[in-house]
């Protein structure tokens, strides 16, 4: 059980399904620190809720068939890491465009939101086969799950700022987690490479892109926003 | 010439034949399209459909091995999954213990407490029997207990056997459970609280169900029931039958004939728990936020919904498509079909329809269909066969990963684009061709007059007003004004929101489905339903006398099961009896084989003698629990039964029979403190918790739908109304609407047609339609043909220019013949001799214009008198105002103020020989006025002048110079032209014509425009125009607007008044007072239906018969600059760069457009959907409906910010707006095409 909350400390990415229906609300709000407050808010939320879901699917691979009360223990144990996840979400769901924007690139690619939500159901499928697909042995899972991962980047991202944000943080995430483990705090019911899983950075870096992909949207939506409302006063 | 650019070619021919061939013939394609899915799916009928509920397969246990592991062939009844051993298997020992005679002595606990306390008895038999080897060696050795179940750690088995009892409340140990003093609160205190839907710990070890256990206060039979179950991993056939043999001996059943020789093989399906629905939930919570946010981009067609639905079905039938094509080819489906389906979705994807719908919409509006169609497809053939392939390499490299799962992921994925790219091909683009094609013949119908669309304009009988109003000027904006016709405008989705409402669809569609559903139920479960039917009649029977007698017959044939073990002559044995009364000795086991299961007679009081009886019901107790308790139990231990089986062995019957003596022997002395049962009423208690569960199962589903109809309200109706709508930037040139494929709406075809000629800005726009006359600030006007754009005639007649160094007026042509014009030539344009006058016509060049604006406010726009050519400025000056000296601004103003003064004509000047001799032309005051009707123009003048011009000829027709106040507004109608004065005085002309007939009717042909008999005039007719009459002071400050329709004048004015003048008497009809400003605009129609606006922001709708204030509604910040109606709704423009859209009835703000700054002072509707605004060098299309920016034409090559002040809409669905010196024509190609 403890294997399962540490790897789902590797989603530290979100779905955006709840972002179009608070437009409305936005607009009331003028401030523009208060906009940034409530997209880190989303993210969180997103990264929260992710976390939670793709934990159960993580901890169906090692327990076949739950008591009705399994669920309860998921919640109980190990609760920091949800909230983990989510603010590491939403550091970087705002990092990807405050990065953007700095170097003087704004992404155009496929900036809509049923490409993100492609992008998160691929990311979610991408979890699905490392937990529900049998593979021969862990290097051909961790082959595939890199091929699955630099596709995903390839198709909804394209970015080199977004790939190398990507690996960076994939491999400090994998880092800490590694760090994590060695010293005690939790374990992997069957770790294969030094104490933890070796397809996690893989997972990590898909986790990113999807997140920045999502915070992007956001950054986006917020920004037509302000433009409009310039337009109206 | 590449292979790649040979490649695109080819595939784009093969692309535009195909597009032809599917526009071309819809029907058999789509006929053709559906016979392929349907053919394809058909191997799907072959599929068991996906379900939960277990399956059986019993087996005589005489001649019973353990099934090998190889499936064999011969034994066809055999279902696949029997093979292999079973999981385990379920020996049950049922028991069934009574204490009797039953004694008056004894208190309720007594039912059930020495009964349960002979459990611990028989455990210690069976634990001890020992054939070979004892149940040790045999039983299933089961470890630890799940982590989170620690709680159940007292009560279940760990490390040994799993042998589950009643004993199990007390540790198996006879010391706790004789001092326990409570034994109904052990039993309880494990039950989970609230609802369970599994199976409770109560009836794991009890084995039977709890209402058949009779461990309860207030049982009426007195018979306790449960069961020893003994989990066994391996079988013994031997130590089975001895242990049998042995407990029968001990406590023989004598009535008991239950069937011993079968055996049932329950297998069970894969479970799908919550923990595993959770993430699967996610997934297509996803996936439909996918669809969503895709099909959200189509638009520019008719029916959105209708091609979004297109889309999804191209979509999923592409994957049904997909796995029946794999079945076919004998691959079966391994993978949990709803887990792969949403990524199968997503690898999918909608995106090449939204790509060819965006392409097809983006191609030229006035190509035929077929032709839209071909082209739209064979622009995007490139990229789509690109997409398609690196799809298709993707899905091939995961091919080679060389996973199984992943193979077959990717076999499916590639069945499945391949279909998809079919269905596209076929399906979709047939169905695009079909929505384009309707939509066409939507505009097609609309834009029709009403003689051609309708068989006859009967007038509405709920028509309100009296007139029937008169043809409308121009076919297209003909509409139908009955009432009953407004909800047509209606969106489509409320429309459908209606149509629900009215036919109630919704409540009818769930009563049938709740009928069927019934149905269903009923008609799969047609056990468990008889059972619990038969078991609720028969518990109630006591009612009727004569017990099962009374049942009805299709009842009472009840409980018997569908399996295989239930017998014909046990299941008669059920049957409740008729009344026969038998008590029976006691020392003996009652009843025999089908003895009744309930006296009657004695159900009224409890009986002295229970009765133990042994039906049919308990060869197989264990059906009558949960399905789901077995696989609950094992995975307690992380045993999983998904897709394994387990063997039930047949039950043990042990009959005990306790005296009333053993009993009291084992009684606490707490027990005699319960109090006797209360009555017989608490025995439904069962019932009213079933009847709890379904009242709170029903509550939830309410919340829910009430939440989902929410949620569908809010889809259905997401326009805020009364809100500042959303704001629609109006979108800047060089980023036109471009998506992320590259389109952008279509805009190449309407180009605006820009008539050139004027040499300085435009004042003046008046149409009727057909011809077109401008004016400008130099005091110019020419005649345009509205169609071509043609210049027809300029008035005055020599094209005069001015020169770019001088200001002067430098004459172009017609002088070379003259002598007299060569040395003003010479003098390079700025010849100080201004008397030249035109031999042929006689008519004096103007030397001088003073420029003047149209005016809607009191004061005088003096921004044209503001000249910045200094250098030419001053002799020009010199030479027209010789009193003056110097360059005089004040000079300026105070002739701007002095308009009615004669002007100084400062040259010689020869009367010109005028052929009517109506007047002469005045060339120093400005035109503030015109209108035109037929081919008159009639021109108010600064002067106070009224001119009628020919508008073909360019000749003066006539001029009335009575009054002497500048003419700031004009209405001509009919024979009839209004003036409005500066000095708020009103005066009415009537134009006379003295040859009436004969006329020329220059118009075109005449039936395509239903006009009234607008007067046209010949050149010959001697036209004269009189004053009939002059209101002097018809308001108190200046007259800003005035308008005349429907035998009506309107005028409005500074003094914050409108007033209502009939036409024929000039009589003033209504003073309308209601606002709090000047008025600013003004709106009247056939309908008399008044609308005006003010300073104030305020809008007021009157009714013009009574000169009542309909409704009052302040909607902008500043003026109101312009107002338009349609038949249902309003729309005004303010100041604050605002358009609102009222409803006219109600004057309820539907919704607004914010506009860019500076914009939206001129507004038109071109028909009832289609609104027109002027901008910063462009104008702008919008849907009335939905308020959304359709386009936005750009009418020059620089987008500098030449705003659009006049806009008029055309009744050849053009719209004109002046654009500085230019006029520009722009056409609306899908409804000018319409028309014809």
């Amino acid at each position: 059980m403890a294997d399962s909350t540490v790897v789902s400390d590797q989603q530290r990415s979100g779905s955006g399904q709840t972002a179009p229906s608070r437009g409305p609300y936005i607009a009331v709000i003028t401030n523009r620190s208060t906009t940034l407050v409530i997209r880190g808010f989303m993210l969180f939320s997103i990264g929260v809720f992710l976390a939670l879901v793709l934990n159960l699917l993580q901890v169906q691979r090692n327990v076949t068939l739950f008591p009705p009360d399994v669920i309860s223990s998921i919640f109980s144990s190990a609760w920091w890491v949800p909230p983990c996840c989510g603010t590491a979400s939403a550091i970087i769901g705002l990092l990807y465009p405050c990065i953007d924007c700095r170097l003087g690139e704004p992404h155009k690619f496929k900036r809509e939101w049923s490409s993100v939500m492609r992008c998160v159901a691929v990311f979610v499928g991408i979890n699905h086969a490392s937990a529900k697909v049998d593979f021969a042995n862990n290097v051909q899972l961790s082959l595939t799950l890199a091929a699955l991962s630099i596709g995903l980047w390839w198709t909804f991202d394209r970015s080199r700022s977004g790939f190398g944000l990507g690996v960076v943080i994939a491999l400090l995430a994998t880092l800490s987690t590694q760090l994590l483990v060695y010293n005690g705090v939790f374990q992997y019911t069957s770790p294969d490479f030094l104490y933890i899983r070796s397809w996690l950075p893989c997972i990590f870096f898909a986790g990113v892109i999807t997140m920045g992909n999502i915070g992007r949207q956001l950054a986006l939506y917020e920004c037509k926003l302000m433009s409009e409302k310039t337009h109206q006063d | 010439m590449t292979v790649r650019e040979r490649l695109r070619e080819k595939i784009s021919a093969a692309f535009y034949r195909h597009g032809l061939l599917c526009a071309s013939y819809p029907v058999p394609i789509i006929l053709f399209t559906s016979a392929s899915i349907l053919a394809c799916c058909y191997p799907l009928l072959r599929l068991p459909l996906p379900g939960t509920g277990p399956v059986e397969f019993t087996t005589r246990v005489r001649d019973y091995t353990v099934p090998s592991h190889e499936p064999q062939g011969d034994l066809g009844e055999r279902p696949d999954w029997y093979r292999g051993p079973p999981v385990a298997y379920i020996q049950q020992v049922l028991v069934k213990a009574a204490v009797s005679p039953w004694d008056s002595t004894l208190v309720p606990v007594d039912v059930f407490r020495s009964p349960l306390g002979r459990v611990f008895s028989l455990l210690e038999e069976i634990r001890n029997h020992v054939h070979n080897d004892g149940l040790e060696a045999l039983c299933l050795q089961v470890t630890d207990l799940l982590p989170g179940l620690r709680r159940m750690q007292t009560v279940l088995p760990e490390h040994g056997c799993l042998l589950v009892s009643p004993g199990n409340y007390w540790q198996n140990q006879r010391e706790l459970f004789d001092s326990d003093p409570d034994l109904l609160k052990t039993v309880h205190q494990h039950e989970p609280k609230g609802l369970h839907t599994t199976a409770t710990l109560r009836d794991l070890l009890f084995g039977v169900p709890v209402k058949h256990t009779g461990v309860s206060l207030y049982s009426r039979k007195r018979v306790v029931t449960y069961t020893i179950t003994m989990v066994l991993g391996s079988y013994d056939a031997r130590f089975l039958s001895s242990l049998r043999a042995r407990l029968r001996q001990l406590h023989p059943s004598v009535n008991c004939s239950l069937r011993e020789d079968q055996m049932v093989h329950v297998h069970f399906k894969e479970e799908i728990g919550m923990a595993e629905l959770i993430p699967l939930v996610t997934t297509y919570i996803i996936l439909f936020a996918y669809i969503y946010f895709s099909t959200r981009k189509i638009d520019m067609v008719k029916s959105k919904w209708g091609l979004a639905l297109a889309a999804v079905v191209t979509v999923l039938s592409s994957l049904l498509m997909s796995v029946g094509l794999c079945t076919l080819f004998g691959l079966t489906p391994t993978l949990n079909g709803g887990e792969i389906f949403p990524y199968l979705v997503v690898v999918i994807g909608l995106e090449n329809v939204l790509v060819l719908t965006k392409s097809v919409v983006s191609t030229p509006v006035d190509l035929e269909v077929k032709l839209r169609i071909a082209q739209g497809l064979s622009n995007e053939s490139w990229s789509i066969m690109k997409n398609m392939a690196t799809e298709l390499c993707i899905i091939l490299i995961g091919y080679f990963t060389l996973v199984p799962a992943i193979q077959e992921f990717c076999l499916f994925a590639v069945v499945g684009l391949v279909s998809d790219f079919f269905l596209q091909m076929f399906f979709f683009t047939t169905v695009l061709s079909i929505d384009i094609r309707r939509m066409e013949l939507a505009d097609l119908n609309r834009r029709l007059p009403a003689e051609a669309g309708m068989p006859l304009p009967k007038p509405g009988p709920l028509r309100p007003r009296e007139a029937p109003p008169p043809p409308r000027p121009s076919p297209h904006t003909i509409t139908l004004q009955t009432p009953a016709f407004r909800n047509l405008r209606l969106p489509k989705r409320l429309r459908v929101v209606y149509f629900l409402a009215r036919t109630r669809l919704a409540q009818r569609f769930i009563m049938v489905g709740t009928v069927i559903w019934i149905g269903i139920l009923a008609y799969t479960d047609p056990a468990g339903l008889r059972t619990y039917l038969a078991a609720q009649v028969s518990e109630q029977s006591p009612l009727g006398e004569g017990g099962a007698g009374g049942l009805p017959p299709h009842l009472g044939v009840a409980p018997g099961f569908p399996g295989p073990g239930g017998d014909p002559a046990s299941t008669l044995s059920v049957l409740p009896a008729p009344a026969e009364p038998t008590p029976l000795p006691e020392n003996q086991s009652q009843g025999h084989h089908g003895a009744p299961r309930d006296v009657p007679l004695q159900t009224q009081a409890p009986p002295l003698v229970p009765q133990i009886s042994w039906g049919a019901e308990d060869e197989e107790g264990w059906r009558k629990l949960s399905f789901r308790h077995w696989p609950s139990l094992f995975s307690y231990y992380n045993i999983t039964l998904a897709k394994r089986y387990i063997s039930i062995l047949p039950v043990i019957p042990v009959t005990l029979h306790l005296s009333p003596r053993e009993a009291i022997e084992t009684r606490h002395p707490q027990d005699t403190r319960h109090p006797p049962p209360p009555s017989l009423k608490t025995n439904d208690l069962p019932a009213d918790l079933t009847l709890y569960k379904v009242a709170a199962l029903g509550l939830a589903a309410g919340v829910l739908l009430v939440l989902l109809l929410f949620c569908l309200y809010r889809v259905l109706c997401s326009r805020n109304y009364g809100q500042n709508g959303v704001a629609h930037g109006r979108r800047r040139r060089g980023d036109l609407p471009c998506d992320d494929y590259g389109y952008s709406p279509p805009i190449s075809e309407i180009s605006p047609l820009l008539l050139r000629g004027h040499s300085m800005d435009i004042e003046c726009l008046a149409s009727d339609g057909m011809l077109l006359a401008s004016c400008c600030l130099a005091g110019q006007i020419r005649v345009w043909d509205a169609q071509t754009g043609d210049c027809l005639t300029i008035i005055p007649k020599h094209g005069l220019r001015r020169s770019s160094s001088s200001g002067c007026w430098e004459q172009r042509d017609g002088w070379d013949a003259m002598g007299v014009a060569e040395p003003e030539n010479l003098g390079g344009g700025t010849e100080p001799g201004g008397g030249v006058f035109d031999e042929d016509e006689g008519y004096p060049l103007r030397r001088r214009t003073t420029p003047r604006p149209a005016l809607f406010e009191n004061q005088p726009d003096l921004t044209p008198l503001i000249d910045t050519n200094f250098d030419s400025q001053p002799p020009s000056h010199l030479l027209l105002t010789p009193p003056r000296d110097g360059f005089d601004f004040g000079g300026l103003v105070e002739r701007a103020y002095l308009e009615h003064e004669p002007p100084s004509r400062s040259l010689g000047y020869i009367q010109p020989p005028v052929p009517q001799g109506q007047g002469t032309p005045d060339w120093e005051s400005a035109v503030w006025a015109m209108e035109l009707r037929g081919n008159l123009i009639a021109a108010g003048r600064s002067s106070g002048k009224l001119e009628l011009w020919d508008a073909v000829e360019g000749s003066l027709r006539c001029s009335n110079e009575d009054g002497v106040s500048g003419i700031t507004a004009l209405a001509f109608l009919n024979n009839r032209i209004v003036a409005a004065r500066l000095d708020g005085s009103l005066d009415f002309f009537t134009v006379d014509i003295n040859k009436p007939l004969g006329l020329l009717q220059y118009r075109g042909p005449p039936g395509r425009s239903n006009m009234p008999p607008s007067p046209c005039y010949s050149s010959e007719d001697v036209i004269s125009c009189q004053l009939t009459r002059s209101v002097q002071c018809a308001h108190q400050k200046p007259i800003t607007v005035l308008r005349a329709a429907a035998g009506r004048v309107v005028t409005g004015s500074q003094d914050h008044t409108v007033r209502v003048y009939r036409l024929e008497d000039s009589c003033c009809l209504f003073t309308l007072q209601g606002h709090s400003g000047g008025i600013t605009a003004i709106y009247i129609d056939q309908t008399m239906v008044l609308a005006s606006g003010g300073q104030d922001g305020a809008i007021c709708l009157w009714d013009v018969l009574t000169g009542s204030r309909v409704s009052h509604v302040y909607g902008h910040r500043g003026d109101v600059t312009s107002l338009v109606c349609t038949t249902s709704c309003v729309i005004s423009s303010g100041l604050d760069d605002l358009i609102c859209i009222w409803d006219r009835s109600t004057g309820i703000k539907l919704y607004s457009i914010q506009q860019e700054v500076g914009c939206g002072a001129s507004l038109g509707v071109i028909s009832e959907s289609l609104l027109v605004t002027g901008g910063q060098g462009c104008v702008s299309f919008w849907d009335l409906n939905f308020g959304d920016l359709l386009q936005t034409v750009y009418l020059g090559q620089s987008s500098d910010g030449q705003g659009v002040r006049q806009l008029v809409v055309l009744n050849n669905a053009a719209i004109v707006c002046d654009f500085g010196s230019e006029l520009s024509l722009v056409y609306v190609p899908s409804v000018l095409e319409k028309l014809d």
